[in-house]
């Protein structure tokens, strides 16, 4: 029978200080994983002239400044640089423990947008001002805080050698943890993040090799509640059109049908190499709604063409293979099922966006990882790639 | 390191992270396979889509090219009208729509607020007339007859109209050059259709039709309409999703369309013009003895050809209307009474689309079909006064007998019963009722090679054929008919058209002895246009060869050079030689110095010995209707022909007005005096009109004004040469008119009779109204 480790028992890293500890052979930066790391940075920096070009003509977002958009993703993406790295520096095994502080935030900054703090974007109460033109979208760190939360509960007793598998108290608890944050979202209400946050659940389930019926059990809860929702008539003839229209825009064709049927030929008229970029005609005209964040793919496919929109795919893809040979690679469980949260996050998150975007998913105001415009998106993911490389750095040096 | 465990994994953890990552590259794989379809094998339909989405054109109309005459002057010109138009795209950043400008455009222009509203607004499916149905991005015309204080205080207040303009544009304007009314010849304009504009949406430059485009829909603004309409400049604006102009895709200047050069002459137009309408309201005056009424007179046609081109140098229609009601969109009222029975259909141009029964103007064609046939020249044919042919009795005019005369004099005097005669013999050597496998058939024939039955081919739209009983008509007409006839005829009836019913019912097929003679003289169910006439008298005066005729001489461009030239197009020659011609040239001349139409011409003062003229006179009887006037003329440079409807003789409705004609081009008075500093045209033009480098016609001061009315210009006598005319009057029908469509014009036959005038020596014989079609043919040999 294999031993299991505990954390515990593990050797920590010898103490010296400053630079030479950066720069000793046992230091995290020799062992994270840089086609990650570059990867994720093409994707963000790349995707800035994506941003730029959706809203330089956009003079009432802009106020003037076409550059605007430009400046305020970059920063972003560095802040979202500095979170990962100091996401890396803490180190997985030492974050483990600030967990629970980091969810009981995320709960109050979710309470607190259903407060008159929050305020109200497209019918969503899902923001908080903060001033100066910044504000926060609590959800996406929800997602965070679901991924950490449930790989802490789930792997506690398995990574302490007790036991081979979660124990159903466990994956029950862990999934009482998930619930709390995708109830308020809910209520906010944001379907599309609430979606999102299901499939990590259920890719959290599955990694964490908890007993098939709960995978299952929560793959029929999500269909029943489907149909539930459906036969009981809780939508509206309208609410139904409005999901609907991504397969058949004329469903809506004022609403959302509009914005697929643009979307889609700003992506169709792109062709093989794209119209250049600044050059595309749907983007120029503004044709596509909340292009600079949902809808930025878009531009990818109209200006960069086929090309460009296949170069985002694959890097997203190698993104997610990077997390996957993370999650397999990991020392322990909690890293395991950190690895696999993250990477069923950006996975749906990024098939459902481009799946909008494309016309073969209905439309939900989600962000693409990376590559959208926005703050606490672009935060919260890079806080994911950091907790990827903490999970990868952890593992031994080329034993 | 034996503390550091090798994995956090068991071997289901293992199993479940393949599973997830088989869900994440199928993910992938979709979203490739989707970016793949829409982007590679859809690509051409997105972009079309991409860029209908952002370029909106706008479309700023050509000027037209001009229509002018030979010499150049301008019969169908553009005037510079004051047009008040509005941007929509301006009204609807207004607060209200743009609400305010229009009541306030209104107040200015003086209309009803209501009426600028309606005019502003978009034509759609719901939407009637009055709407605007050309591109929303297009300045929409509120009027085209602004004046300047109007525009004046429009311009002013600009901050008060935002997006009206008011700036001069062309618009069509038919001149009246001279007087000339030309109304059918030239034709008209009109707005394309929505339909037309999206069946030609997919096409370029001039095969697209843009909104707002006038496109010529009839007469020669019709057929020249790709010359002279020009290219519309477009300008493609690129738009954002609000319809904001954000930049300029392409840019194309309008071209102004080209002129085009008739071969009319304004002063000659209106000289025919005014002798018709005189001839017509002469003929209300005169009494017709047959009906015991005036003559009724109510339509006419005239064309005077060139005869050695074919090219018309004036072509007139009766009743006529003013063009220029078409001027920025007919209005209902005004196109009810175009197109209304009482106006008795003013649009028809009837001397291509009107057709009757030609009369003895048709004797030159069966006098050739007679030497076709084999008949001699010199052989002499009995003239009686009567003859009976299958039991019926087939009379000369007012029973008159010449004897034994010649086949000239029997054409100068329009002997019917020589006529009869030929064709009657002809009619038996083919076997008569029961005719023979292959009939002769030498007078359909001869009618067929004269170019009858078929159109001219002339550059004007919707010309008839006219028609050639032949035995092949004869069948169609019976089997279309048959069943009509039968079924009357089994009522039982007695009536005259009862009796008529059942014989055709039973052998309304054949061709009987009284359908073959009263073709030889151009009566019965010939039809014939005067345009035809026209150029089978033009090939006798220029010794035989037809020419097609034509009304455009070239196409010159804006700068004046030359694009186009329509030439003369030969179609062919006469049947019969030099012999044969100069024998119908002998006896047509012999018409007006002793004939039927000398009282009209050489007994009026014609100085036929210096301008020889010659001329066949036709007067055809139509069934319920008073005869048709025609008369066919030629002098050695032009044809004349004139037609009218219930008119009267040939002679006696047309003589004058054909004569004046004469007078006018050759500068002769009433007493016969030439002066050739009078005349307006003694030889047709043969060069184009020399421009001017910014395109305007060079026009040679006139040499005297055209006063040519009836009177006639009148001045000292300077021989012109030898000249002989002849002219035609022709009962023009519409076309489609049932009455006339179904072949039943009973045109009975009737040479010429001088009307009521003094006869001149050889008038020729009056015969009996018969039906063609129930006694006249039952002759069974």
């Amino acid at each position: 029978m294999t031993s299991y480790g505990s954390y515990r028992q593990l050797r920590l890293a010898p103490q010296r200080g400053g630079v030479p500890k950066a720069l000793a052979k046992d230091s995290p930066l020799w062992r994270i994983d840089w086609i990650l790391l570059l990867a994720a940075a093409v994707l963000s920096l790349g995707s800035s002239l994506l941003v730029w070009s959706a809203t330089r003509g956009r003079d009432s977002l802009t106020h003037g400044d076409p550059q605007y958009f430009l400046f305020r993703h970059l920063t972003n993406v560095m802040v979202g640089a500095v979170l990962c790295a100091v996401v890396i520096a803490i180190g997985s095994r030492r974050f483990r423990t600030v967990v629970p502080f980091l969810y009981a935030g995320v709960i109050l900054l979710l309470m607190a947008t259903l407060s008159p703090l929050g305020s109200t974007i497209n019918g969503q109460h899902s923001w908080i001002q903060l001033g100066g033109g910044f504000s926060v979208q609590p959800a996406e760190f929800a997602k965070l805080a679901i991924v950490l939360s449930m790989a802490l509960v789930m792997s506690d007793q398995v990574d302490a050698g007790e036991r081979e598998f979660p124990a159903n108290k466990a994956v029950f608890r862990a999934l009482v943890w998930a619930t709390l944050p995708m109830a308020i979202v809910m209520l906010m209400p944001d379907a599309g993040s609430v979606m999102v946050m299901a499939v990590i659940v259920l890719g959290i389930l599955l990694a964490s090799g908890a007993a098939n019926r709960w995978v299952f059990g929560l793959i029929l809860a999500g269909v029943g509640g489907c149909v539930a929702i459906w036969k009981l008539g809780v939508l509206s003839k309208y609410q139904i059109d409005r999901f609907a229209a991504f397969a058949n825009p004329a469903l809506d064709p004022s609403g959302v049908g509009y914005n697929t049927a643009q979307a889609r030929i700003a992506i169709g008229s792109g062709g093989l190499t794209g119209k250049g970029l600044f050059h595309g005609t749907q983007t120029t005209g503004q044709f596509v709604p909340e292009q600079q964040t949902d809808f930025v793919f878009t531009v990818a496919g109209e200006e960069l063409g086929f090309l460009g929109a296949m170069a985002i795919i694959v890097l997203l893809g190698v993104v997610l293979w990077r997390g996957c040979r993370i999650a397999r690679q990991a020392t322990d469980l909690y890293g395991t099922i950190v690895a696999a949260g993250v990477v069923a996050w950006f996975a749906f998150q990024g098939f459902e966006n481009i799946g909008m975007c494309l016309g073969i998913m209905p439309v939900a105001g989600i962000p693409l990882p990376f590559v959208s415009y926005g703050g606490s998106s672009m935060f919260s993911t890079w806080v994911a790639i950091g907790l990827l490389q903490a999970v990868q750095s952890q593992r031994p040096i080329a034993a | 390191m034996s503390n550091i465990p090798e994995t956090g994994r068991t071997r289901r953890v293992t199993i479940r992270l393949v599973v997830l990552q088989i869900l994440v590259v199928s993910l992938l794989a979709t979203l490739g396979g989707r970016l793949w379809y829409l982007q590679i094998r859809n690509a051409s339909v997105y972009t079309a889509k991409a860029t209908g989405n952002h370029i909106r054109e706008v479309v700023e109309p050509a000027v037209r090219g001009e229509i002018l005459d030979a010499s150049g002057r301008i019969l169908a010109g553009n005037e510079t009208k004051l047009v008040v138009s509005v941007s929509r795209t301006s009204l609807l950043q207004q607060k209200d729509a743009g609400k305010a400008v229009l009541t306030r455009l209104a107040d200015v222009l003086g209309m009803p607020a209501k009426d600028v509203q309606e005019k502003v607004r978009l034509c759609d499916a719901k939407t009637q007339q009055p709407c605007w149905n050309g591109s929303p991005y297009q300045p929409i015309p509120v009027t085209k007859e602004a004046t300047t204080q109007q525009a004046m205080q429009i311009m002013e207040r600009r901050e008060d109209f935002p997006g009206v303009t008011a700036q001069p544009t062309a618009v069509r304007h038919y001149t009246g050059a001279e007087g000339a009314n030309l109304a059918q010849v030239l034709g008209y304009l009109s707005p394309v259709t929505d339909d037309e504009v999206s069946k030609t949406a997919d096409k370029a430059g001039l095969d697209r039709y843009l909104p707002a485009d006038q496109i010529g829909r009839a007469g020669l603004e019709s057929v020249y309409d790709r010359d002279l309409r020009g290219t519309a400049g477009i300008t493609k604006l690129e738009v954002d999703n609000l319809g904001r102009v954000i930049g300029t895709a392409d840019q194309a200047a309008p071209q102004t369309g080209n002129n085009l050069v008739t071969s009319i002459d304004a002063k000659v137009q209106k000289v025919v013009e005014d002798n018709l309408a005189q001839a017509m309201s002469d003929a209300r005056k005169t009494f017709d003895k047959v009906t015991n009424r005036n003559y009724e007179a109510d339509s006419g046609a005239a064309v005077v050809m060139d005869v050695h081109t074919g090219r018309i140098v004036a072509m007139a229609s009766a009743p006529t209307y003013d063009p220029n009601l078409w001027q920025g969109g007919i209005s209902g009222k005004d196109y009810q009474a175009l197109t209304s029975k009482e106006s008795n259909f003013p649009l028809l141009n009837r001397a291509i689309q009107g057709q009757s029964a030609p009369g003895s103007t048709f004797k030159v064609i069966s006098t050739t079909a007679a030497v076709q046939a084999g008949y001699s020249l010199d052989g002499r044919y009995d003239c009686p006064k009567a003859m009976t042919i299958g039991g019926r009795e087939f009379k000369n005019f007012e029973s008159e007998s010449f004897g034994a005369i010649s086949l000239e004099r029997a054409l100068e005097v329009s002997c019917d019963t020589v006529f009869y005669g030929l064709a009657y013999d002809q009619w038996m050597k083919d076997g008569g009722i029961k005719p023979k496998k292959d009939p002769g058939d030498w007078f359909f024939k001869t009618a067929h090679q004269f170019g009858l039955g078929a159109k001219t081919g002339i550059d004007l739209p919707s010309e008839v054929p006219g028609r050639v009983p032949d035995r092949q008509w004869k069948q169609s007409f019976y089997d279309n008919n048959k069943d009509a006839w039968c079924k009357q005829a089994e009522k039982g009836g007695n009536s005259f058209s009862d009796q008529i019913a059942r014989e055709n019912c039973v052998d309304g097929y054949q061709m009987r002895a009284g359908d073959a003679v009263n073709f030889a003289i151009g009566q019965g169910d010939t039809l014939v246009t005067p345009v035809q006439m026209a150029r089978i008298y033009s090939a006798l005066a220029n010794g035989g060869t037809f020419y097609r005729p034509t009304v455009a001489k070239a196409v010159i461009s804006p700068g004046g050079d030359l694009v186009r030239e329509i030439a003369p197009h030969e179609d062919g020659r006469l049947p019969g030689d030099q012999k044969l011609l100069g024998y119908i040239d002998q006896a047509t001349a012999g018409v007006i110095t002793s004939g039927t139409a000398a009282w009209k011409f050489t007994g009026a003062g014609w100085p036929q010995g210096k301008i020889e003229l010659h001329a066949k006179t036709g007067t055809a009887e139509v069934e319920g209707k008073q005869t048709t006037s025609w008369l066919t003329t030629y002098s050695r440079d032009y044809a004349v022909v004139m037609t009218i409807s219930q008119g009267g003789t040939g002679s006696g409705g047309s003589g004058d007005a054909i004569r004046r004609i004469y007078q006018s081009l050759y500068g002769v008075d009433d007493k016969g005096n030439i002066d050739q500093g009078k005349a307006l045209l003694p030889k047709p033009q043969a060069e184009l009109p020399k421009f001017n480098p910014d395109g305007t016609a060079i026009i040679k001061p006139a040499s005297f004004d055209a006063s040519a009315g009836p009177s006639g210009a009148v001045g000292p006598a300077d021989s012109v040469g030898s000249v002989g005319p002849v002219a035609a009057a022709s009962s023009v029908v519409p076309v489609g008119d049932p009455g006339v469509a179904g072949g039943s014009p009973r045109v009975f036959l009737d040479p010429d009779r001088p009307g009521g005038g003094t006869p001149v020596p050889g008038v020729s014989a009056a015969v009996a109204v018969e039906p063609t079609r129930s006694t006249t043919g039952r002759g069974r040999a």
